[in-house]
This record gives C-alpha cells, structure tokens and sequence, in this order.
C-alpha cells in the first residue's frame, strides 16, 4: 500500500487549485518563445565573435561605424521601449485612447529603428562591405540584420494590436495579456540591441 | 553506372603485382585492424579500449544479473493474485548505485587524463621524422619537408622512428587512419592538427579515409609503409635522385603525350619540363597541389588512393576512364581523348619512372 | 468582445467530432493530432527502414554494387534523418500529445492550434526534404552534415569549386530548408508541452506526483527549446553560404569549418537526449504497470532527469575528439561525457528495483521494456568506452560508432516506443493488440536487431569506417557485414509481423476496454478511445498513481474535483462555472470543471488555419530553394496573414455534454 510517505506524497490538494486561464498560457508561452529566441541570439553573437576578425579584402568595424548614428539608433529604441511601458499601463486602465497616444509613438519609433538600420547598411554596402566579401560582412549583417527583422515583426505587431483596437474603439481587460505579450517581445528586442550595440560595436570600435 | 563491376580490389587481390601485397592476399587478410597494433601509440589506444570494456562487462554481468533475477523470482505464477508492497524507494540503495559507478568511472578516467596528454604530446628530436599529411578528394599527399619528397597515398616510415604528422586538408574535411598504428585525427581545413604515431615492427599497413568526404569516400585509402632504415634510406635516395628518361620508344612517345595532357596537373621531379615552383595550374586554390606527384612511379605497390595495384593494365584503365573507376574524382576521362595505344605508352612512361 | 456570455450564446452542443479527410485537416484534439504524429511517424520509419534495408543489401558482400556511390550516399544521409528527426522524435511527439493531457487531468493541450500548426510544419519538413529525392538529388553528406562539403559549389580564392564533387546536386539545400520548417514544428511542440504541463495539471497533481512521462516531456520540451535554436542559426548560416554566397564555412572567405561543427552538436548532443528522453518515460509507466509496484525512486529518477538534461549540454564536444581540440578540451569533455553514465546507471538500477518484489506480467510491451533495458545498457557501456579520447581514436566514425547510435535509438528508443505502442494501443484505438503475434514481434525484432547491430562492433575496431559505401574482398569484413545484412531480414520479418497485428487488432481486436493492464495514471480511468473532452469530470488527484490510488483506498473511480469542496465526495458533481478570461488561443475546458450542467464543455472549434500557413510556409520553402524571389515573397506574405489571423480570429468554441457513463 502507498502509506503517507516522507514526500507527503497521498492526499488531497490543500489550498485553492487554480485552474490556468489561456491568457496566462499565453503569456507562459511567450516568455518560452523568447527564452529560445535567446539561444538563437546568442548562436549568432557567438558566430559573429568567432568571425568578426576576417575582414579580409573589405573595410573593418573601425574605419566602418559611426558611433553617432548608432547611438541615436539605440536612443529611438530605448525611448521606444518607454513609450511601450506608457502604452502598456494605458492597456491595463483599459484607456483606449491612452493606448493608442503611447502604441503608435512606439511603432514610429520602432520604424525609425529600422529606417536607420536600412540607411547604415545601404552606407556599408556603398563602402564595400557586402555578405560575400568577408566574414566580418557576413557574420555582423547576419546578427544585426536578423535583429532588425525582429524590430520590423515587432513593429507589424503593434500595427496590428492598433488595428484591432481601433476597429473596436475600446480596450478590455480581457485584451491585457496582448499588450503584455507585445510589450514583453518588445523589451526582449531591446535588450538584445543593448547586447549587439555593445558586442558589435563598441567592442568593434575600441576594442 | 549502377551495374558497373568494382574491379579494382578484386584485381588487385588477383593480380598481385607487388610482393607485399602479394603477401597479404596470400593469407587473405590486410590487418586494417586495431585489435593488432604495431606501435605503441596504438598499443596505447588498445589497452585503453579493453580495460573499459572489462570494467563495462563486469557492470553489464552485474545489471544482467539482477534483472534476470528479477525476471524468474518475481514472474506472476498461475493463481497469484497478491498485490506486491509498493515500495517507494531506498535511500542507501539509491546512494549505492550512484556512488558505485561513480568510483568505477575515475578509475577509467585517471587513466585517460593521463593518456590524454601523452598522445598529444609534440614529438621532437633528431630521430623524429616530420610528415605533412594533406587529404585531398580522394588522396592523400604525403610531404617528407626535411627530405624534400612529396608523394602520395603510400608512406614511407623507418621502423622504431617516431612520426610527427602535420595534418592538412586541402578541400573538404577528411579523417587520417590506420588502425594498426594509431587512432584518427581529422584534416580540418584551415586548422592544421598534429599527431604521431610509429611502427615498431616492419609491414605495410593499411588505412583509409574515416570522416565522410563525398561521392568516393570509401575509395580514399592509403598504406604506411614501415621499413628497415636502409630500405627506408633506399626509397628515400630513389625520390631525391630521379630517373624520367623514357627507357623505350613507347616511353618516349607518352613522355610527349605526358607533357601534354598530364603535366598541366601532375609533378615529375626532375623531368624536363618541370619547374620550380609548381605551375599556376599544377596549384589548387587552396595552395596545395593539385594532382599526385608522381616522382619515382615505380616504387609504389598501389595506384588511385590504394585502390588499383600498380600495374600497365591498371594505370591504363585509371587513364581510360578513372571516373568509372571513382566517380567525381579530378581526374578527367582521356577515353575518346587518347587511344588505347597512346594511353598504353604514357603508362609505359609513368611505370619506367625510377 | 471576449466577454463570457458572448461566448456561452449561440454554441448548441456538438457530439463527438466527424470523420473524413477534411475533419483531419482541421483537427484541434490533441488525440487526433497525436494519431496523425503516430501514422506520419510510422510511414516515415518504412522508408527510412527501406533505405536502410538498401544500405545492408550494398554491404552484404565485399565490393558490391546494388546502388552507386552516388545513391548510396543519400541513403545514408536520408536514414539517419528520417529516422531521427521523421520518425523517432515525431514518434515519441505522437504519444506526448496524446497522453500527456490524459496523464496530468487536462482536456487538451495550452495551445491546440498551435499544436496542429506543429503537426503541419512538421509534415512539410519531411515532405521538403525527401522531395529532394524527385528534385535533383536527396541530401548526401550525413545526416550531421559537415561543412565545407555541404556548401558545395564555391568561390575558393577566385577559383569556382565544387567541394561536394560528383552530380550537381541540391539535396542539401532541401536539408537546410526541409530541416529548418520541421524544426519550427518542433519548437512550438515544445514550448505547448511546457505550457501545459505547467498550468494544466489537474487539481492534485503536484510535481512530485507527476508521472514520470510527464517529466521526461517537461525535459524533453526544455531541451527542445534551448537545443533547437543552435541548429536553426546554423541551418541560417548554410543557407546563406548556399544561396547568396556567404562564407561562414568557407576557409577563404574567413569561414570556419569547425563552427558547424560546434553550432551543430551543442544542437546534437541534446538532440540525442530529446530522441530518448520520452522513452525512458514510456518504460517508467511500462514497468511498473505490469509488475504492479509504484516506480522504485521516484524522486531520485526525477533528478537523474534533470541531472541527464543538464549535462546534455555540456558534452557536446565529444563528438568532435578528433578534430584536434587539445588533450584539456577532450578531457574536460570526457569527464563531463563520462558523468552521464551516473544518473543514467541510476535510472537502470531503479527500474530493475521497481521490477524486484513485484508481480511480473511478461506482456509485448513488458517484453520490449526488458529488451530496452538489456540493449540500452549495451549502448550506455559503448557509450562509455567512446568517451574515452584515446579509445575514440580508434572508434570514432567507425562502424563501432554506428553499432552504439543504434543500440541506443533502436535498443534504446524504439524498443521503448514499441513498448509504448503494446501498452497503449487499447487506449488510443480501443482495441486490443494480439499478443501472440505481439510476442513473435518482439523475438524477431529482438534477436533480428542484435544479430544485425552487435557485429557491427567488430566490424569497427576491424577498420571498417562508416559511411562506406562498399569495402574491398581482401579486408577481413566479410563474415560479419553478410552476418548483419542476415540479421536485417529477421528484423523485417518481426516488422512485418507487427504491421500483420495492427491490421488484424484494428479490423477484428477484442475491445480493450477502459482499464486493460490493471494501470496505474488517470489515462486508464477514462473510456478507451479516449471522448473528445478526455474528462467528463476533473479528476481529484490524490496521490502519485492517482488511478492505483483510488483502487486501493477509494472506490477504484477518480473522485471529481468539486472547486471549493476541501473533502472529496463520492459522487459527481460541480457546476458550469466561467473562470476564464481572455481568448485568442483559447485552452478548452474554460468553463465547468464537472460535468457540466446546462452547457456541456467547452472545447475549440476545428480550423484549418494552421494547415493555411503550413501550405504558406512551405511555398516560401520551395520559393527559396528554387531561388524564385518573387514565390518567396508570396509564401511569406501568405505566412505573416496566417499568423496574425491566428491570434486575432475569435474561436467561441462549442460544448460537449459528456456521455453518461463518462469516466
């Protein structure tokens, strides 16, 4: 017979049993998909830190980055990711109109992010850095390019969260796990710019 | 191609051309094996492999044991109809099974460690002989650098001289290993590894390529060669003084043909059109040469990664149609190119090459 | 809008789902998707079986020529892939899904369209990758695939060279693409296994009462998040080196070789684990079920989980100890490598434990549990001997190695999952497997197996390599290679018994019932097949062995969970009662814990959106194998329109009433 064992282990339940709600497993789920999104990060930073010494025939990080642009880059996403915050805490009110006066200053901002990423890369590109020229070019596009599709998907998701909003005209309470999911991708995208501009390009620039 | 017949190594037990070989295929086996080694370094590796084995057969007597136990003491008899006593578990039996096997991995461990660092320990010295080993698709160069030799798929060793080899790829990832003398290491382009080995009896010993690398993988053998210092002396002088003069008038007529069809890629020392360095095309895109050097043809036993013995009829097929022989290999088909007479004279040449 | 009543309005009551092609297509039960898994995994393992079936007859005799060098490699390559990323792992996905739900008290997954979409990315992987064989050449360079070769044609210092020489093939773009949509599949699985395992358990069903194939899909689902991503960005790289002419593994290009190598085994290793993992669960219920005693160690076997998942991804280097890492690397490595064997050895002895002082029923299924258990264990030790650096040498990429992998996914995993198919095949069908057939399988299968795979350990420290595609009449191979190819066709035969009693169980089985083995998990106190609500009552889960725990001390029924009610009650009870919020992908089983009084269950609507944007995903596939831009573009479109249908579209799902002698 199963007695009473040193684990506890026969009885009933004690406490209440909450039973999940499907906006809790969505937002379980979403931190699942960003703990694994991590480990994609982090394979490609570790391609780019094995690779980012072969510059080859083309131009080096040194003589490429210019740290102002970059850094204003990093500004637009930083202020994006507080504009998000604002837009979030509106979303939990359900204040519809605060969600839309913070969610599309983010979706601007997140769109400058990526307007400034395409006139970088067009700039390198013009100076000779190309995928195929070297695995300094393959390996630091490869990265920042593959974050800057995740600003752009992020930047499609608030866009959408707008439209479904809008054609509503009210946030509910029941649509706050939405915006914590975006807000939760959005903050994860952030931090992992903050990761790049640190290992791309001040490291490239001083280091 | 599906119904070609793989004759090479069937010839090449046949055939026999060479008295080594004719040895091996005489008592019907080559001893590509681990189970025999003629080194230390594989003596090493052997006796690595059986003392885990006997520790994991003392384990797997062990494991057998109980569940076979199991099995007949605890089987449901006819009629039983008890309900066993749910046990949930023994502390010290649990500790015991982790501790155990515990103590038996530090004794393979310790060891290993130790033979970790043996086997990979540089080998220098005035009576270390240093060879360069560069996998090709599908062959392999070997270079003597202190001697000035470059050859292909057979090696040379002194017997009792320990070898430091340098290994190199020149395209794809390939894997050096002769059982009977040491374990693999892989050619890794752009990443050179080192390793050594030595016989410390004479024989020819076969390997081949173990890491996977392409269409003809499993044509990409070779042969070590361990011999007496003055054999090995001998075969050394044969390579440092070659004779390319055609002997006969068939000879001569495929030395032109050579020059003409087979030098673009392929290196006689000493021959008459050869330079110093290597031409643009004798030189693949990674630096290394394109083709085999076939300075001093005669002294080898084999042909085409050690898969044809060195004979006139197998040289002449090898040039009729070497990529039904090992498809995807460089090089080119000379059927339709060269007649069957014209191939017959440039082997005649390449097996006059002393 | 998502407010509770708009819900509860306008849903009549549905019965049990319908049949036909199209009610497949949209399934949303996680029954029906695990069946599908359970099929598409089977057919897969006949032509990977097929392949391999090929392969023994080319070995059979020195210098044999069934099929070219050319053909050969891709069947290699293409067994090694099917087997284990189309049959094995998809096998294994099959019973999680189908299970899972069942064993911890849930009515379906987190995310059940989620998990079709799985299911789908799945399908088209397999299907993009074999279809290589129809489009140019399957994949040829082994199913790990190593670089430089698998970037073929390249620019090697101004000069265009093939590294893959032979015929012009694509085979491995199909890999790179087919591999990258499977994984996808596999990725959400797991990230919808965690989920629901976490939030979904039943009232009572506490960590440490979960059963033990719920903890190995935890694990597994663990592994799958942080293993898969490694191999999707090297999949990323191959495929920018193939197509747009990158050289991350291009030494001329400031590539290097060795970073595949790495990406791809601190992907493999665990990947290994992913592959046995569930079957060390399936032998955790097999086990005790029939010899009647509770699993011997619960916790310490629960920790060897953990313990094994861990080290998993600190041992991927031992598969790389020739390609001159240095003697620290390759002994830290070893040591690490070695270490496994502990919490493995542990789970051995627990199991042979449990089957000590137990009542032993020598079923189909024990039968493949105790041959898993002799032929694991010759892997394990294998395994051992090849974590020595030194041994390695000599075993490495030898058929020593082929005969380990085998041991450990035949011996190992497929004997589990046999062990699982015997064990719950009444559930799942409700019907009963023939055991007389059932053991004829199993000897054949068994002694076929060893007698195919243990001279392969021979053959290896013989010097025969893998990856051959023939070996010459005067090395010693002979007597053992034509001992393997004999050994196959006992294999075959086992098989094909196997196949015989599928066929005779599903058209003429006895009806198994809701309990045949005497079980011991809430899956057996359910009707066999399982109703499409699993639950008609949330089981009250009071102990480890929740259904054992009802025979002994209750009424051998689960007692249903009444919300707020501290003591269980013998009989039915609960009322509908709207907890949730919030939808989107909505669980089912929102609403009315009990059986429900007035509207029934709550369960998800079938949809076909998730088969939308497989189909959509998958011409973005072939758009960018092919190298056509604008059928990229189109696919992709097609995909993001999919998605964002997916989490906008409202499903109001519809409600079951459970049957009367529901459960």
């Amino acid at each position: 017979m199963i007695e009473p064992s040193h684990s506890g282990e026969f009885g009933a339940p004690r406490g209440t049993y909450h039973e999940a709600t499907p906006a809790e497993n969505n937002k379980l789920g979403i931190w699942l998909w960003l703990a694994s999104d991590c480990a994609l990060f982090a394979s490609l930073i570790a391609t780019y830190l094995s690779l980012h010494g072969q510059t080859l025939a083309g131009p080096g990080p040194k003589q490429l980055f210019d740290l102002r642009i970059t850094v204003t880059a990093t500004f637009v996403l930083l202020c994006s990711s507080m504009t998000m915050g604002m837009g979030l805490e509106a979303a939990q009110r359900c204040d519809y109109r605060g969600v839309l006066r913070w969610l599309i200053p983010t979706a601007v901002l997140g769109l400058a992010f990526v307007g400034m990423q395409v006139f970088e890369f067009t700039h390198y590109v013009l100076q000779g850095l190309t995928l195929q020229v070297s695995d300094f070019g393959a390996s630091f596009f490869t990265l920042v390019g593959f974050h800057g599709l995740h600003v752009s998907f992020g930047v499609a998701w608030i866009t959408s969260l707008l439209i479904y909003v809008f054609r509503k005209k009210r946030v509910d309470q029941a649509d706050a796990w939405r915006f914590e999911a975006v807000s939760l991708y959005w903050y994860f995208v952030d931090v992992v710019w903050v990761v790049i501009f640190t290992v791309v390009y001040l490291m490239g620039k001083v280091g | 191609m599906a119904l070609r017949p793989r004759l090479p190594w069937r010839r090449l037990g046949l055939g026999a051309a060479t008295a080594g070989l004719a040895a091996l295929a005489a008592c019907g086996r080559v001893p590509q094996t681990a189970l025999h080694p003629a080194g230390p370094v594989a003596a090493l590796e052997l006796h690595l492999m059986a003392e885990s084995l006997w520790i994991m057969v003392g384990v797997f007597i062990v494991v057998l044991g109980l569940l076979g136990y199991a099995l007949v003491r605890f089987r449901e008899r006819p009629g039983d109809t008890h309900v066993p006593k749910q046990v949930e578990g023994n502390l010290r039996l649990e500790l015991l099974w982790t501790v155990v096997p515990f103590i038996l991995l530090i004794i393979i461990a310790i060891p290993t460690f130790r033979d970790n660092f043996a086997l990979a320990a540089d080998q220098t010295g005035s009576n270390v002989l240093d060879v360069t080993v560069v996998g090709h698709q599908w062959w392999w160069e070997f270079d003597y650098p202190s001697l000035g030799i470059v050859t292909a798929d057979e090696m040379h060793i002194p017997v009792g001289t320990r070898v430091e080899l340098t290994l190199e790829s020149a395209d794809v990832l390939h894997s050096f290993w002769v059982p009977a003398l040491a374990g693999k290491e892989d050619t890794v382009p752009g990443h050179p590894n080192t390793m050594w080995f030595e016989a410390t009896q004479p024989g020819t010993f076969p390997g081949q390529c173990a890491e996977f690398c392409g269409t003809s993988h499993s044509d990409m053998r070779l042969l070590v060669i361990a011999q007496s210092q003055a054999q090995f002396q001998q075969w050394v002088q044969g390579f440092q003084q070659p004779d390319s003069t055609p002997q006969t008038p068939q000879a001569q007529q495929g030395a032109q043909l050579f020059q003409t069809y087979c030098a673009t890629c392929h290196v006689i020392d000493g021959a008459a059109w050869q330079t110093t360095p290597l031409t643009k095309s004798q030189t693949g895109p990674t630096g290394f040469p394109i083709a085999p050097n076939l300075t001093d043809l005669s002294a080898h036993q084999t042909l085409a990664a050690a898969t044809l013995a060195n004979t006139t009829s197998d040289l002449t097929e090898w040039i009729d149609n070497a990529q039904a022989l090992m498809p995807g290999v460089i090089m080119p088909t000379f059927q339709g190119v060269l007649t069957q007479a014209q191939e017959q004279d440039v082997a005649d040449y390449l097996e006059g090459l002393t | 809008m998502a407010a509770v009543t708009e819900r509860l309005v306008g849903t009549a009551p549905r019965t049990r789902s319908e049949s036909g092609v199209w009610s497949w297509i949209t399934t949303v039960d996680h029954k029906r998707i695990g069946i599908l898994y359970l099929v598409t995994s089977l057919c897969f393992f006949f032509i990977g079986g097929l392949e391999a079936f090929l392969m023994r007859l080319q070995l059979a005799t020195p210098d044999a020529h069934v099929v070219s060098e050319v053909v050969f490699n891709e069947l290699f390559t293409m067994h090694g892939l099917t087997m284990i990323f189309l049959a094995i792992m998809p096998m294994s996905i099959g019973f999680i899904n189908y299970m899972v739900p069942l064993q911890i008290g849930a009515r379906d997954v987190a995310f059940p369209r989620l998990n079709a979409l799985s299911y789908w990315l799945f399908l088209a992987g397999g299907l993009v990758l074999n279809s290589g064989w129809l489009l140019g050449g399957a994949a040829n360079a082994g199913w790990y695939n190593y670089a430089p070769i698998n970037i073929g044609q390249h620019v090697i210092n101004g000069v265009s060279t093939n590294l893959n020489p032979g015929p012009d093939s694509m085979g491995i773009t199909f890999y790179a693409i087919g591999l990258q949509l499977a994984g996808i599949g596999t990725l959400m699985s797991g990230v919808n296994f965690i989920v629901t395992i976490v939030n979904m358990r039943a009232p009572g069903m506490t960590p440490m009462r979960l059963p033990l194939f719920v903890w190995t899909t935890l694990i597994t689902s663990v592994l799958i998040i942080f293993a898969f991503p490694a191999f999707t960005a090297d999949l990323f790289l191959l495929t920018l080196d193939r197509l747009f002419g990158t050289g991350f593994f291009n030494v001329a290009q400031g590539g290097d070789v060795l970073l595949w190598q790495q990406l791809f085994w601190i992907f493999g290793h665990p990947e290994v684990y992913i592959l046995i993992m569930p079957a060390f669960g399936i032998i955790s219920e097999v086990i005790p079920t029939y010899s009647r005693k509770t699993i011997f160690g619960y916790s310490s076997m629960v920790f060897a989980i953990v313990a094994i998942a861990f080290l998993a991804f600190m041992v991927w280097s031992h598969h790389m100890f020739t390609v001159g890492m240095g003697p620290l690397v390759n002994s830290v490595f070893a040591a690490t490598s070695m270490v496994i064997a502990v919490p493995t050895g542990v789970k051995i002895f627990n199991w042979i434990a449990t089957m000590i002082g137990g009542r032993i029923r020598m079923t189909t299924s024990m039968l493949f549990a105790v041959g898993f258990l002799v032929c694991f264990v010759i892997g394990g030790m294998s395994g051992v001997m090849l974590a020595v650096p030194p041994a390695d040498y000599q075993f490495n990429d030898s058929y020593f190695l082929v005969a380990h992998i085998h041991y450990v996914l035949i011996g190992g995993a497929l004997f589990a999952l046999f062990a699982g198919i015997y064990y719950w095949f009444p559930k799942i069908s409700g019907r009963m497997l023939d055991e007389h057939l059932g053991k004829w399988s199993f000897w054949l299968i068994f002694i076929g197996f060893n007698v195919t795979f243990f001279p392969m350990h021979f053959l290896g420290v013989e010097g025969m390599p893998r990856r051959v595609a023939s070996y010459p009449a005067n090395l010693d191979l002979r007597l053992w290679n034509a001992v393997a190819t004999f050994g196959v066709f006992i294999l075959t035969a086992g098989l094909i018994v196997f196949l015989a009693n599928l066929r005779k169980s599903l058209r003429s089985g006895q009806a198994a019932g809701a309990d045949p083995w005497d079980g011991r998990g809430l899956e057996w106190s359910i009707p066999s097949p399982a109703p499409e609500y699993n639950f008609a009552a949330v089981p009250l889960v009071r102990g480890r062995d929740p259904l054992w725990v009802e025979k002994t001390y209750g009424d051998g029924h689960m007692i249903p969970y009444v919300p707020g009610g501290a003591a269980p009650e013998a009989e039915a009870g609960g009322h509908g009662h709207a907890a949730a919020e919030g939808h989107g992908e909505g669980g089912p089983g929102g609403e009315g814990h009990g059986a429900g009084h007035g509207h029934g269950i709550h369960m998800p609507n079938p949809t076909p959106l998730p088969f939308y944007l497989a189909i959509a995903l998958t011409v973005a596939a072939y758009g960018t194998i092919f190298k056509v831009p604008e059928i990229m573009v189109l696919g992709l479109l097609g995909t993001f329109f999919f998605v964002f249908r997916l989490i906008y579209d409202h499903d109001p799902g519809h409600h079951v009433l459970p049957e009367e002698d529901a459960g």
